[in-house]
């Protein structure tokens, strides 16, 4: 049931996640946070079965930390993107896999460019401008899709928007879950990573 | 015969001594110094250098690690024994945080250190670790600065002040004389750079300083403000002496005048 978006922008991506914990048809908890901050310039949302969500996402907490502090920087997206991806293809291939869908956003101080991966539990990557696990990727892929055609100045995903105007696309994601899932979170997480790091963001 | 005691293994002679760890404190008394030194609120490392060949590349050469957020390891004696020693110290933080949560705190870290180099003095096949180390840092919730130091054999304590290393013995006699409780963020350096000093011939560029004032908080200080301290304590022995030599010169006239009167009153 979990749900969670991201999108690229001008040097920015935005991951949101709801916040909800639930167990078959009973919320446990409204305000859980499912975006891991693993670096200074790199978060995680994960989704799936709950417990193994928890279980990995801090295995790969602690590792990409371990890794900062033997080498003094960060593993940037795209090596620390392979290197979740071959821990959930490893982990596939044991006697007891991580059933955990990710959503890796990042962004390369070095060559000042945002990532996003999009990884589920087969581990499956791909690098994408925006995406989403969950019911909610039924709906808001092709909201996303969706070019500037005859409503000029109405912008679907723009990969080269600036900040308020990926936030705007966003909302228009949730907006169109809560009109038509079934049943709708009520409250999302909303975090930004650039340049200046990782911040959370009130939406 | 006593050399039969001392081939591979560690095994004791027959007066109680193991020799291979009794050798391997004196690979830590050949190793260049290490200091710590703990102030009100706050501890700082001070290690002595080996001046970097002409074309080799000095920040490649570091004998201050960060073990975690909140804990710094300074060590005397074989460097890549060192480089070993810190990377289980790193991982058994990490491992720390996944499994309770919390941060560890100095002692866990320097009984966790101490304990793997006491297994290397007992187990079969393999050598002790040929270093001792200064673990400083702040446990977390916590204001108190922290300084451990572990030896080769295991054995591991809780100091204000101390040095590791060459001449560690004429650097704690230094410290000893010299240390106070409660010193400010300012004193603590100077004490370290001072201490250092006495060891250390070639000054400032021979001198790395790591400052951690609070949790989480460390700096590495650059080589013009090691020789902006150096420099201060240059002035301050410098006026010490000029006091003696006036002093002495003052005595020595006051000498001669008395001698003289004592003199003319005999005439």
């Amino acid at each position: 049931m979990d749900i969670s978006f991201a999108l690229t922008g001008k040097g920015y991506v935005i991951l949101a996640s709801d916040t909800t914990a639930a167990r078959s048809i009973v919320k446990m908890k409204v305000d859980e946070d499912k975006i891991k901050v693993l670096s200074p310039h790199l978060l995680m949302a994960y989704s799936g079965e709950p417990g193994d969500t928890v279980q990995f996402a801090e295995y790969i907490e602690r590792n990409i930390r371990l890794y900062q502090i033997r080498n003094t920087y960060a593993l940037r997206p795209p090596s620390a993107a392979s290197w979740i991806r071959r821990t959930l293809a490893d982990s596939l291939r044991s006697r007891k896999p991580y059933a955990v869908n990710l959503l890796i956003g990042g962004y390369d101080t070095s060559t000042h460019q945002p990532h996003l991966y999009w990884v589920d539990y087969l581990g499956t990557m791909s690098e994408v401008p925006f995406a989403a696990h969950g019911y909610g990727a039924y709906f808001a892929l092709s909201l996303l899709d969706r070019e500037d055609g005859l409503m000029s100045g109405s912008s679907y995903h723009d990969p080269e928007a600036p900040l308020e105007e990926g936030l705007k696309t966003l909302r228009r994601c949730l907006d169109e879950v809560a009109k038509r899932l079934v049943v709708t979170p009520e409250k999302y997480k909303v975090k930004v990573v650039d340049k200046d790091g990782v911040r959370e963001i009130e939406i | 015969m006593s050399r039969s005691y001392d081939r591979a293994l560690t095994v004791f002679s027959p007066d109680g001594h193991l020799f291979q760890v009794e050798y391997a404190l004196e690979a830590v008394r050949k190793g260049t110094c290490a200091v710590g030194v703990r102030g009100k609120d706050v501890v700082v490392l001070g290690v002595e250098k080996k001046s970097v060949l002409q074309l080799q590349d000095p920040r490649t050469v570091r004998k201050v690690a960060m073990l975690d957020d909140h804990v710094c390891l300074a060590f005397a004696g074989l460097t890549a024994d060192g480089r070993v020693l810190i990377d289980k110290a790193r991982i058994e933080c990490q491992s720390h945080r996944l499994t309770v949560e919390d941060p560890v705190t100095v002692e866990y870290i320097t009984r966790h250190i101490a304990g793997i180099q006491q297994r290397y003095t007992q187990s079969g096949g393999v050598r002790p670790f040929g270093i001792s180390t200064l673990i400083v840092g702040f446990d977390p919730h916590d204001t108190r600065p922290r300084l451990y130091q572990t030896e080769p054999g295991g054995i591991y304590s809780a100091w204000k002040a101390n040095a590791i290393g060459r001449s560690s013995k004429t650097v704690r006699e230094f410290l000893e004389k010299n240390h106070k409780d409660d010193m400010s963020r300012d004193d603590t350096i100077k004490l370290t750079v001072k201490s250092l000093l006495e060891v250390v011939q070639t000054g400032a560029k021979n001198i790395e300083i790591s400052v951690m004032e609070s949790y989480g908080k460390i700096t590495s200080l650059d080589l013009t403000q090691i020789e902006a301290i150096v420099a201060e304590i240059e002035r301050e022995k410098e006026a010490e002496a000029e006091r003696k030599r006036s002093r002495l010169a003052a005595t020595a006239a006051g000498q001669a005048a008395m001698s003289q009167a004592a003199g003319g009153s005999g005439q």
